[in-house]
């Protein structure tokens, strides 16, 4: 039989704010456990909680960046549970009336563009940590830890529809959802410190069936390569099932990353009862339209936007603008660099930025945000090439030196004393070329004449054989040019 | 001099008089505290504590700094968390727990300090015994005992604030806060004989306040006179940042009606300065249920009221009925999940031996908290469970609404609400412990004011054949706190039940 995939993500993003969503104590991540917990956080008798304004105009900014609406009433309610890391044996969260309803991101999938429908984004506080390994309880003993730093920290659930097919897909759109959150500011996406976390839920369904499996939610995926893994898996899990004649059990399921496969974690039998009710600590949030327009009128331009500018203007491929859109800073480099060297440019500019630049930051294991180089220090480089000084070869030699330098915290050599003290400068004299060429016929007598006997292969290997004699400052064009005329 | 007898009025002039210094005074109600133990009206006392307050008072009023309630000794009910004292709810769960920071009532009426530059000044004698977190109508539910109603020691002196009821009724304290959740500060005011204000819901931050039922909790003094709780009540509400339901604009001088007639600025005609004044008695409050003699002291006061001025009518409040099954389903909905904390893990009573986390849980709550707050945490916690969820808990949310309408309505007809505090006087200790619906009927009259947020007082009005004590209620629109207090004044100059005291007190 075939299977259809459906699955649905919840996405946790902690949102950027200097304090905890309902307390004044910091955000701050990797403080000593419990130095970043007032009263408010550890439910003290008597504390109340009071809602930080930063947090709910990053959910506004959100539901605006994906054509959502905002609530111009939402409701806080209590989501009751015990739990040691849980201070108050509630968590306060939005259950009936959320802040974000419906919307869309849009994601590059097989390379085409697909929307992914949004049911809501809410707003709820995290709770802290459970410390379980190498705790030393207060008498010496093995014991179990609380650490409530993290209690409070501001979250915005962001939860799909059921719309995605397959576990690639799922993951086309949590990258998409990241890059835009970091994008809009209001998450720092660092995935190892929590602050971008995936529950999936999962289903298959017999293909062109209208009915809904019955899902498994794997809970707390905080890396793109875990989510697709434990998502494969739970398919390929669910899928061996019901062939062998079983049924799916609805529950909750944690991925093992080492074992590289899910595990029940506790069946819906056995899952909480919540008793949600609205929190008469807290007022419902309004939003009024003059809020919503503040919150807009602040908005940074939006990556899709950008893209479409880039294809239109600069007739830039949609890979390259999904690529240089991945981030804000990126993006704003590699506007930066066609600023400065032309918009005919922004092609060479693009390959730059999403080929040297990023290995570079990817090796190095830096955000573009934190990139040595600059768009001044880049653009000199492009212009060398442009003119016919360098070759793209030589460029690529160039642009480590720089790196190098500049991360290294070297004085930076400009680009020229580098291109005149390494001899680097092109061949673009044709009777210098001319004499190379010649040189590598002669020495190459085969190839000449398989080319010559039709075979179009040799061409490009006496090319090759000239750049190489030339120590790769042989303009190509020329080369192939006159070798042509040579060979004709 | 009998200080214990006099009004926070009184006491004021007496101090800017230089009488008496806040030392003596503070020393005085100490010595009283300690001689007046049978009440069991106090949880922790620190006298040194106490007494390092009055000196700083003493200091502020000779520098001349000092305002009408300078040095003037105050007991907290031990609800509000306090830096020095114990705050334990009247529970064993918050056995010993202190608090690292002043609730915002405490903090409030307390010394000026830097975070409170224009605190009140007056000095904290203590914390007062109450019900288990405030829930009982009796004090009988506190896990540090029962108090003894000053007026008679065999009966209950009203919850769940009786401990600062009773504390002000035997001359122990000038004056009390109290919370009132569904009746909490107005009942035992009236079965001692005492006059209690709850304001509107918002006035009074909760911050500090061990909650209960947040939607319904509202903080409010405890005292001798009308006049002296709006001088308390003037330095209490303020809008605080810190609770989220807290009024914007909440601060206001209480006392600015007290010398005011109704209608007009001065009082023109001395023996009607009510006059224009329009009461309605609601028919539902006089109906079956109500003690003979409770109805006639209430009738009393009401004809008193109209010597006075006022025209009485009559209103209908038809739900009145319903108020109790609504606030016993949402009161516990909300206590259910607001005592979550205290499960054993931070602070509080933790069982001794336990072998998991369950167990931990299970024992530390079932042997930390009483049998009312665990017949409350389990009412709570059902009518929100899945499936019955719109069957109580929206369905009373639906009720209380309703509830709030009929009072608007009634008050197109009239400018006060007048009627009795509790069904009957004080009663023998023990007598309805066994029956909690009988305890929960002895709120109807009350319960209703909170369902739907509106300020409410409780006044003295009379006495039984026992010489037990009567109260009346006066119930007004949002925000009129200061009408009310107004007219209890009037009417408190035209009588002396709100001076009388117990034979053993005297």
């Amino acid at each position: 039989m075939e299977w259809e995939v459906v699955i649905g993500l919840e996405t946790h993003t902690q949102l950027k704010t200097q304090s905890k969503i309902f307390s004044g104590a910091s955000t701050h991540f990797g403080a000593p456990a419990n130095t970043q917990a007032c009263a408010v956080d550890l439910a003290l008798p008597g504390v109340l909680p009071v809602l930080n304004r930063q947090a709910v105009e990053h959910a506004i900014r959100f539901g605006l960046a994906i054509g959502a609406t905002i609530a111009p009433v939402s409701i806080f309610a209590r989501k009751n549970y015990f739990y040691p890391d849980l201070p108050k044996g509630y968590q306060i969260s939005q259950y009936e009336i959320p802040v974000v309803l419906g919307g869309q991101v849009e994601i590059i999938f097989n390379g085409e563009s697909k929307l992914i429908q949004l049911t809501r984004a809410h707003l709820e506080e995290d709770a802290g940590k459970s410390v379980h390994e190498d705790f030393i309880g207060p008498h010496g003993e093995p014991s179990s830890g609380i650490d409530l730093n993290r209690a409070g920290t501001p979250l915005l659930e962001i939860v799909t529809e059921p719309v995605m097919r397959s576990a690639e897909e799922a993951v086309a759109y949590a990258k998409a959802l990241h890059s835009l959150v970091v994008w809009l500011d209001v998450c720092d996406g660092n995935m190892q410190e929590g602050s971008f976390r995936c529950d999936a839920n999962v289903s298959v369904r017999p293909m062109g069936s209208a009915k809904l499996g019955t899902r498994c939610e794997i809970k707390n995926l905080n890396s793109f390569r875990f989510m697709e893994e434990a998502m494969n898996y739970e398919i390929r899990r669910q899928i061996e099932l019901i062939e062998d004649g079983g049924e799916v059990r609805q529950e909750t399921r944690l991925y093992d990353p080492d074992k590289k496969e899910t595990r029940s974690m506790r069946s819906k039998e056995d899952a909480n009862d919540y008793r949600y009710f609205p929190d008469p600590d807290l007022l419902p949030l309004q939003i009024d339209q003059a809020w919503v327009a503040q919150v807009r009128a602040g908005m940074p331009i939006l990556p899709d936007a950008v893209r479409n500018q880039w294809q239109k203007e600069f007739g830039l491929s949609a890979y390259d603008a999904q690529l240089l859109s991945q981030d804000r800073a990126t993006a704003q480099l590699f506007n930066a660099l066609v600023g400065l060297v032309g918009q005919p440019m922004a092609k060479v500019a693009a390959n730059l930025v999403t080929g040297e630049l990023a290995s570079a930051l990817n090796r190095a294991n830096l955000a573009a945000s934190d990139s040595p180089l600059s768009a001044n220090d880049l653009a000199p480089l492009l212009e060398r090439v442009a003119d016919g000084t360098i070759s793209n070869k030589i460029a690529k030699d160039i642009f480590t030196i720089l790196w190098d330098e500049a991360s290294t915290g070297q004085k930076s050599s400009t680009i020229d004393a580098i291109i005149d003290q390494r001899g680097w400068r092109q061949i673009s004299d044709s009777g210098e070329l001319a004499r190379l060429i010649d040189q590598v016929m002669t020495d190459n007598a085969k190839l000449v004449a398989e080319f010559q006997a039709g075979k179009e292969k040799a061409f490009n290997a006496l090319v090759g054989q000239i750049m190489k004699a030339s120590q790769g400052k042989a303009n190509p064009q020329q080369v192939n040019d006159l070798l042509r005329k040579k060979l004709s | 001099m009998s200080w214990h007898t006099a009004t926070v009025a009184l006491l004021s002039k007496a101090l800017a008089a230089k009488q008496v210094s806040s030392r003596e005074l503070t020393s005085y109600f100490l010595e009283r505290i300690a001689q007046g133990k049978r009440w069991n009206a106090f949880l922790d006392v620190n006298p040194a504590l106490s007494l390092a307050q009055a000196d700083l008072a003493d200091n502020i009023l000779a520098s001349g700094l000092g305002g009408p309630l300078t040095g003037i000794p105050v007991a907290h009910k031990d609800v509000f968390v306090t830096r020095g004292w114990h705050s334990t709810a009247g529970s064993k769960m918050l056995k010993d727990y202190q608090s690292p920071f002043d609730a915002a009532v405490v903090a409030r009426l307390g010394l000026p300090d830097e975070e409170n530059p224009t605190a009140a000044g007056m000095v904290c004698l203590g914390k007062t015994n109450m019900d288990e977190f405030a829930m009982g109508s009796s004090n009988e539910n506190s896990a540090y005992g029962a108090v003894l109603n000053p007026w008679n020691p065999a009966c209950v002196a009203g919850g769940s604030s009786g401990g600062s009821a009773a504390a002000v009724a035997a001359g122990l304290t000038p004056i009390a806060t109290g919370t009132d959740t569904g009746g909490s500060i107005r009942q035992p005011a009236a079965l001692c004989g005492l006059t209690g204000i709850k304001p509107s819901y918002g006035r009074v931050s909760r911050y500090g306040m061990i909650a209960y039922a947040s939607s319904l909790d509202q903080a409010g003094p405890i005292g001798k006179s009308a006049e002296d709780c709006a001088l308390l009540l003037s330095a209490m509400s303020f809008h605080d940042g810190r609770d989220s339901t807290s009024l914007a604009d909440s601060g206001e001088d209480y006392s600015r009606y007290l010398h005011q007639g109704w209608s007009e600025p001065q009082i023109n005609n001395a023996a009607k300065p009510l006059s224009g004044l329009r009461i309605g008695l609601p028919a539902e409050f006089f109906a079956a249920g109500l003690a003979p003699e409770v109805a006639q002291a209430v009738e009393a006061g009401a004809q008193q009221l109209a010597a006075l001025g006022a025209i009485l009518c009559t209103v209908t409040l038809p739900k009145t009925k319903l108020s109790i099954p609504v606030y016993y389903v949402l009161a516990p909905a909300e206590a259910s999940s607001n005592l979550s904390r205290f499960d054993g893990v931070r602070f509080g009573h933790r069982a001794a031996q336990y072998s998991d986390l369950q167990e931990m849980y299970k024992k530390s709550r079932s042997e930390g908290f009483g049998a009312e707050v665990k017949r409350r945490i389990l009412i709570g916690s059902y009518v929100l469970s899945h499936g019955y969820y719109d069957a109580y808990y929206l369905q009373a949310q639906k009720i209380r609404r309703i509830i709030a309408a009929d009072f608007q309505t009634a008050f197109e007809q009239c400018d006060v609400i007048l009627g009795p505090v509790a069904p009957d006087v004080a009663w023998l200790l023990g007598a309805k412990t066994q029956d909690p619906l009988q305890m929960y009927l002895a709120d109807i009259y009350t319960l209703s004011t909170n369902l739907a947020g509106l300020p409410a007082m409780s006044v003295p009005c009379g006495f039984n054949q026992n010489n037990l004590p009567i109260g009346m209620q006066l119930i007004g629109n949002y925000f009129a706190e200061a009408r009310l207090l107004q007219i209890a004044h009037q009417y408190q100059q035209a009588s002396d039940w709100h001076l009388r005291q117990p034979s053993e007190v005297a």
